[in-house]
């Protein structure tokens, strides 16, 4: 356990540093989602029946754009090779690199989420519903946009082939998220999605952190 | 188990035993095909709601589930190139990968055919159509990792893992789009004990079936033999091939 929380106190630290740019992906979320009404139509029940897709889709977009901080920094001042000769657990390495991006990126979009379904006119009482899906899946989003980082790391181009090879597998966590909060606009009951998301997060928590150290392996040859 | 990998994993026995294979599955596969081609657009009834339309079915079926069937073939074999470092296998990543693509897409494109008569319209957001638009994606996902790095085996060694997160989440994925929405008709085929259809086109149908499989094997060993002796081009076996 204690190399994850050395980790995690490092990269937290580093993440508080450098508050510009972990707060760019926030506000591309803030933008991109008040673009729609201009884009679409101000039109209240329009952006209402939009609100949980826009809103989804722009946060799975922010936390994929943010996913290259997670590690690139650290390959290419070679401290990454360094971290990963470390004695002790690899999988608690990575996992705590994964925790910190979560705690910067995805935990901010939770707390930006209110907002945003302002703009949008989703109805209040869906909003416990909107926040809840976020706070599951969030870290959904940074387990699996970790394997798309990782394997690209070695690459020139990596972010847009990391976007074309992760966000296949984000379907899942859209689906039932935006379904939840769907069925809690109408009022019908959600506590099954939120069990199928608490599930996938169980999932990809217990196997995702295998697949990523086997992709930092093969990124450093 | 690890000899019998390593033996037939080994470049130049697979390239002997394969290239017997490949023959046999070659012959097999233009039997079959032309004997279930005959078979399923002359023989075969018309349906009696989808009238000839229905013969698209015999094409698009078996592709459907052949781009699963390579997928699946993909993943193990990238598992095998993970664990025991097979350079066999890694070749066979991005040639499942390229085969079940390109089957994935005729499924796709054979659906669109049919569905603009009997749905309406080229493209519904169905989940079964949904999930083999999303089943391509992450054949493109593959295909481009393996091609983004230069140095083949390392471009394997990445396309490998992502199959292997991929065919995890496939089944997901699978259920979440089918929850989500469905038109698509339920299967009438696997129901074995009652089957919703008639012999008269169930028996073209699996030799169809069949014949896409020898088609994708006979395929995949020709892909792989050459592929393999452009990889292994300075090596001794290949020259001694190549000039006999």
């Amino acid at each position: 356990m204690n190399i994850f929380t050395t980790i995690f106190q490092r990269d937290m630290k580093l993440a508080l540093r450098r508050r510009r740019e972990v707060a760019n992906p926030l506000v591309f979320f803030v933008v991109v989602v008040s673009l729609f009404p201009l884009g679409v139509s101000p039109d209240k029940e329009l952006l209402a029946a939009m609100a949980p897709g826009v809103i989804w889709v722009t946060a799975l977009l922010a936390s994929l754009m943010s996913m290259d901080t997670i590690f690139r920094s650290d390959y290419e001042d070679g401290s990454l090779e360094q971290l990963l000769l470390l004695p002790g657990s690899k999988i608690m390495l990575v996992l705590a690199k994964i925790t910190a991006h979560w705690v910067s990126i995805g935990l901010p979009l939770v707390v930006l989420a209110p907002i945003m379904s302002m703009v949008l006119y989703l109805p209040n009482h869906a909003l416990p519903s909107l926040m809840i899906t976020l706070l599951i899946s969030t870290p959904i989003l940074s387990l699996l946009g970790a394997v798309g980082v990782a394997l690209t790391l070695s690459l020139r181009t990596g972010g847009i082939l990391t976007s074309l090879l992760i966000l296949p597998f984000y379907i899942p966590v859209l689906i039932f998220s935006t379904m939840a909060i769907s069925a809690s606009i109408s009022n019908l009951p959600t506590l099954g999605y939120y069990a199928l998301l608490g599930a996938f997060l169980i999932v990809s928590l217990l196997l995702v952190p295998y697949a990523v150290v086997a992709a930092l392996k093969v990124s450093h040859n | 188990m690890m000899q019998f990998i390593h033996k037939y994993g080994s470049p130049q026995y697979f390239y002997q035993w394969s290239g017997r294979w490949q023959k046999l599955l070659s012959v097999v596969t233009v039997v079959l095909m032309l004997t279930g081609l005959y078979w399923a657009l002359i023989i075969s009834p018309p349906d009696y709601q989808q009238s000839e339309t229905v013969r698209i079915m015999y094409i698009h079926v078996p592709s459907a589930w052949m781009s699963m069937f390579a997928y699946v073939v993909m993943a193990s074999s990238g598992v095998v190139a993970m664990i025991w470092r097979i350079k066999v296998a890694e070749i066979v990543v991005a040639q499942c990968a390229i085969i079940g693509a390109s089957f994935t897409l005729l499924a796709l494109v054979t659906g669109m055919l049919w569905g603009k008569p009997m749905w309406g319209a080229y493209w519904v957001w169905d989940a079964r159509l949904t999930s083999e638009l999303i089943l391509l994606f992450l054949y493109v996902g593959v295909l481009a990792i393996h091609s983004a790095y230069e140095d083949p085996r390392t471009g394997a060694k990445a396309a490998s893992i992502l199959a292997i997160v991929g065919i995890i989440n496939i089944p997901i994925i699978h259920y979440s789009v089918e929850w989500w929405n469905t038109l698509h008709q339920g299967p009438t085929v696997t129901k074995f004990d009652s089957p919703s259809a008639p012999m008269s086109m169930l028996t073209p149908l699996f030799i169809m079936f069949f014949a896409f499989k020898t088609y994708f094997f006979a395929l995949l060993f020709a892909r792989t033999r050459n592929a393999l002796l452009s990889r292994e081009r300075h090596t001794t076996w290949v020259q001694g091939v190549l000039h006999k």
